[in-house]
C-alpha cells in the first residue's frame, strides 16, 4: 500500500498540468457538455488533447491507444476536473461505443470506427432508452426487419445526449418481433446522416437541450454494420453498460472537488452557521471516501484486471452527495438563490448546476436500480424479478 | 498509488479471521503467541517491527469478533507513550495497558497496568482504586479510577496527538469490522427467511438499505484504512484523515446495526442474537474520544477557517 504516486505517475500528473496550463484558455475553463459553445470548440480542444496523447491513455496500442496502465488514465480524469477542462467531446464514442467494438467488433469494424472516435473526427451518441424501455432496458421495441444484406430499423430513442451532432449510432433494436425481453435483439451501429433520421432536441430542467429524441423511419442498415451476432444485442449492451459505470468514478470525483472548493469559497465568503458547517463537513469527508474508494478499486483493477466490487457505489454515492452539495450551495447563497445566469454570482453556476443534479440520480442507471444491481450482484440477494 | 493489501497482509487478516472465530475468549497470553501484542512494536523491543496498517488489521478483526481485553487500550492508546522496555514487555505479554485520558477509562477489568494522560505528558499510575461501572457493550467496560499516585512519566506531551489519531483510525477500523458483520447478518437473514411465500430480500424495502449499508461501509473502509496508511507513514494529513474516518465509521456502524436489526424483525430485538452487541459496541465506538458531530467541527474548522486541506 503507497497511496502517493510513483514516479511515472508523478511524471505524467506534472506533464499533464503544464500541458494544460498551456493550452487550456479561460474561454475553454468550465464549458460543459451540451452547451452551445462548447460543442463550437469542442473538436478542436478533443483533437489537440489527442495530438498531445491524452486520448485512448488505456486503449491498446493496434487501435490507436496509449496502451497506458488506468492509474494513467485515472490522474488524466482527475486533472482535467481539477482544471475544470472541458472532457473530449465523443464521450460516447470513447466510453461506450468503442469499448464495445473493441470486445465485440470485426476486425473491419474496429479498422473502421476506432481512429476516428479518438481524434473526435466522428462524434457517436446512444439509442439504448425508449419512452416505454428505461431502466427496464430489455423492453426496447424499435425495430429492425432484415432484409437481404440490410436491416429496415423503425422505431424511437430518447434520452440521448449528442444525437443533434452524431455521426453514428450504438443502436439496440429487436430483430426478431415475435420475442420478448433479453432474446432476439440486435445491436447496430446505425449512421445518424441516413435516410429517414430525424433528431429533436429535448429541453430540460436546466432550459438547455443535452439530450434528444430520435426517430427512425424506414431507415436502412447494411448487415456488416451489426455489432456481434444478431440477436446477441443484450450481451453487447452489457459491455457497454459495464465501462457507462466502470470508468466514470474519477472524473465525478474530480468534479465534485471542483464544486466542494467552490462551496468553500462561498461559505468562507458569506459565512455559515453550525449547521451548514456541518454540512460542508460531512461532505468533504464523503469526497474523501469517493475518491479513496475509487483508489482501491483502481488497484483491484491493475492487480487482477477487473474492478473491485467496492466501486460500483461510486456513481450512486456521488449523485446523491452533488445533490445535496449544490442545494446547499443555493441555501448559503439565500434570498438570491432564485436569479439566473448573469444576474447571479458566478454567473448561475450553483443554478445550473443545483437543477442539473436532479438528472444525476437517474442517468446511468437510476439509484433504484443501481442499489438493486448492489443487491443481487455484490450481496448476493434472492433476485426480485 | 497502491490500495491494496501485500499477501502478507492479507494472510495476517486471514489467520486473524480464523483465530477468533474458532476462540471465544483469547486471552493476552494466546494474542502474545500469535505475535499481536507485538504487531507494531519495533524488532529492538521485541516486537514484530511491522507498521499501524498491520496493526490496524488486526483492530478491524478484534472489533468484528467483539473481542473483550485491552488489546485497543494498550496498542492503539498507551503504545505511543510507552519506552522500549515496557514495550518489550507488552510484546512478551507480559503486560497490557490503559490509558485514562478523561474521566471514564476502557478495559479496567482486563488492563495489567494504567496511564494516565495530562496536559504535561503521560504518566504510570500505581495504587489507584478501579471501578468498573455496568457499560452496555459488556465486552468493553467504562470505569473509574480513585487515588493512587504517578510513579513515573512515560512520554511527554508531545505523544498526545499520536495518541489521539492511533486511538481514532483504531476505532474507525473496529467499526468497519463491526458493520461488515451486521451487514453480513443482514443478508444471510433476507436471504433464507420467507414471508409471503418468498426470501424476504426480494423486496426491495428490505435488500435497498442493505445496499446502501454496503456503499457506507465500503467508504468507512476506504477512510479508514487511509487513515491507518497515514498514521504509519507519518502523514500530514493524518490528523483530519483520522478525524474523518472516525466521525463516518462509527455513523455506518450504528446505521448498519440499527438497519439489520430491523431486517431481523423481532429476532434481531432479542438478547440471544448477536445483533445488540454489535449495535452496543458501534454505540460505544460513536460515543469514545469524539463524537462524530464534533469530530466533524474539527475538520471543518480546517477547511473553513484554516488553510484548507488537499
Amino acid at each position: 500500500m503507497d497511496l502517493r504516486d510513483t514516479p511515472a505517475e508523478a511524471d505524467f500528473r506534472a506533464g499533464l498540468r503544464a500541458w494544460l496550463a498551456a493550452n487550456l484558455t479561460r474561454e475553454l475553463q468550465g464549458l460543459r457538455g451540451g452547451a452551445r459553445r462548447f460543442e463550437e470548440f469542442g473538436r478542436e480542444w478533443s483533437r489537440k488533447l489527442y495530438d498531445a496523447g491524452y486520448i485512448g491513455l488505456t486503449w491498446p496500442e493496434e487501435h490507436g491507444g496509449q496502451g497506458a496502465p488506468y492509474s494513467h488514465q485515472a490522474i488524466f480524469l482527475e486533472e482535467m476536473a481539477r482544471a475544470e477542462a472541458p472532457g473530449h467531446i465523443g464521450v460516447i464514442g470513447l466510453g461506450m461505443a468503442g469499448p464495445t467494438i473493441v470486445v465485440h467488433g470485426t476486425e473491419a469494424q474496429k479498422a473502421r470506427y476506432l481512429a476516428t472516435i479518438l481524434s473526435a473526427d466522428e462524434i457517436w451518441c446512444q439509442g439504448f432508452s425508449e419512452p416505454d424501455a428505461g431502466s427496464d432496458l430489455a423492453a426496447v421495441r424499435c425495430g429492425a426487419e432484415l432484409h437481404g444484406d440490410r436491416f429496415v430499423v423503425n422505431g424511437q430513442k430518447v434520452w440521448s445526449s449528442y444525437a443533434h451532432i452524431a455521426d453514428f449510432c450504438i443502436l439496440v433494436t429487436r430483430s426478431d418481433p415475435a420475442s420478448q425481453g433479453h432474446k432476439g435483439l440486435t445491436y447496430l451501429i446505425a449512421d445518424m446522416r441516413a435516410p429517414g433520421v430525424e433528431v429533436r432536441g429535448l429541453r430540460q430542467i436546466t432550459g438547455e437541450a443535452e439530450f434528444n429524441e430520435i426517430f427512425f423511419t424506414d431507415v436502412e442498415v447494411p448487415v456488416e454494420n451489426v455489432l456481434g451476432e444478431i440477436g446477441s444485442g443484450w450481451q453487447v449492451a452489457m459491455t457497454t453498460l459495464l465501462h457507462e459505470r466502470g470508468t466514470m468514478g474519477f472524473s465525478l470525483t474530480a468534479v465534485l472537488e471542483v464544486s466542494l472548493r467552490k462551496l468553500i469559497a462561498l461559505a468562507r465568503e458569506r459565512g455559515a452557521d453550525a449547521v451548514q458547517r456541518d454540512r460542508i463537513a460531512q461532505l468533504w469527508i464523503e469526497l474523501q471516501a469517493l475518491r479513496y474508494t475509487n483508489y482501491r478499486a483502481l488497484s483491484q483493477l491493475m492487480k487482477t484486471g477487473t474492478p473491485g466490487p467496492e466501486g460500483s457505489v461510486s456513481k450512486l454515492v456521488w449523485s446523491e452527495a452533488n445533490q445535496r452539495l449544490t442545494k446547499l450551495a443555493l441555501e448559503l447563497l439565500g434570498p438570491e438563490a432564485p436569479l439566473l445566469e448573469d444576474d447571479a454570482p458566478l454567473g448561475g453556476y450553483w443554478q445550473w448546476h443545483q437543477l442539473r443534479s436532479r438528472g444525476n440520480t437517474i442517468e446511468a442507471g437510476t439509484s433504484e436500480i443501481l442499489r438493486t444491481i448492489v443487491a443481487e450482484r455484490v450481496l448476493g440477494l434472492p433476485r426480485g424479478r | 498509488m497502491d490500495f491494496s493489501f501485500t499477501p502478507e497482509q492479507d494472510e495476517l487478516r486471514s489467520q486473524a479471521r480464523s483465530f477468533l472465530e474458532a476462540t471465544e475468549t483469547p486471552t493476552w497470553a494466546q494474542l502474545a503467541e500469535l505475535g499481536w501484542t507485538g504487531v507494531s512494536v519495533p524488532e529492538q523491543a521485541g516486537g514484530a517491527g511491522l507498521t499501524f496498517l498491520e496493526e490496524a488489521i488486526l483492530h478491524e478483526e478484534l472489533g468484528r469478533a467483539l473481542y473483550h481485553g485491552p488489546f485497543f487500550s494498550t496498542m492503539a492508546l498507551t503504545q505511543p507513550a510507552l519506552p522500549p522496555e515496557l514495550l518489550a514487555e507488552v510484546a512478551a505479554g507480559e503486560a497490557s495497558w490503559t490509558l485514562a485520558t478523561g474521566p471514564l477509562v476502557p478495559d479496567l477489568d482486563t488492563a495489567d497496568r494504567i496511564a494516565v494522560a495530562a496536559g504535561n505528558g503521560v504518566w504510570e499510575l500505581e495504587g489507584a482504586e478501579r471501578q468498573v461501572l455496568s457499560t452496555s457493550d459488556e465486552t468493553r467496560p467504562l470505569g473509574r479510577l480513585a487515588g493512587g499516585a504517578t510513579i513515573r512519566q512515560l512520554a511527554g506531551p508531545e505523544v498526545l496527538p499520536e495518541i489521539r489519531r492511533r486511538a481514532r483510525a483504531a476505532l474507525a477500523l473496529e467499526a468497519c469490522g463491526v458493520a461488515r458483520r451486521a451487514l453480513e447478518l443482514g443478508v444471510e437473514h433476507a436471504s433464507t427467511r420467507e414471508q409471503f411465500g418468498k426470501p424476504i430480500g426480494v423486496y426491495q424495502a428490505i435488500s435497498h438499505p442493505l445496499a446502501d449499508t454496503y456503499a457506507e461501509v465500503e467508504l468507512a473502509r476506504s477512510l479508514a484504512l487511509r487513515a491507518a496508511w497515514c498514521v504509519a507513514e507519518g502523514d500530514e494529513q493524518a490528523e483530519t484523515s483520522c478525524a474523518a474516518a472516525k466521525a463516518y465509521a462509527a455513523e455506518t456502524a450504528v446505521a448498519a446495526c440499527e438497519r439489520s436489526i430491523q431486517v431481523h424483525g423481532g429476532t434481531g430485538f432479542t438478547w440471544e442474537h448477536v445483533l445488540h452487541r454489535l449495535y452496543k459496541r458501534a454505540q460505544w465506538i460513536h460515543a469514545f474520544d469524539a463524537s462524530p458531530a464534533s469530530l466533524r467541527s474539527e475538520v471543518v474548522a480546517v477547511l473553513l477557517d484554516g488553510e484548507g486541506v488537499r
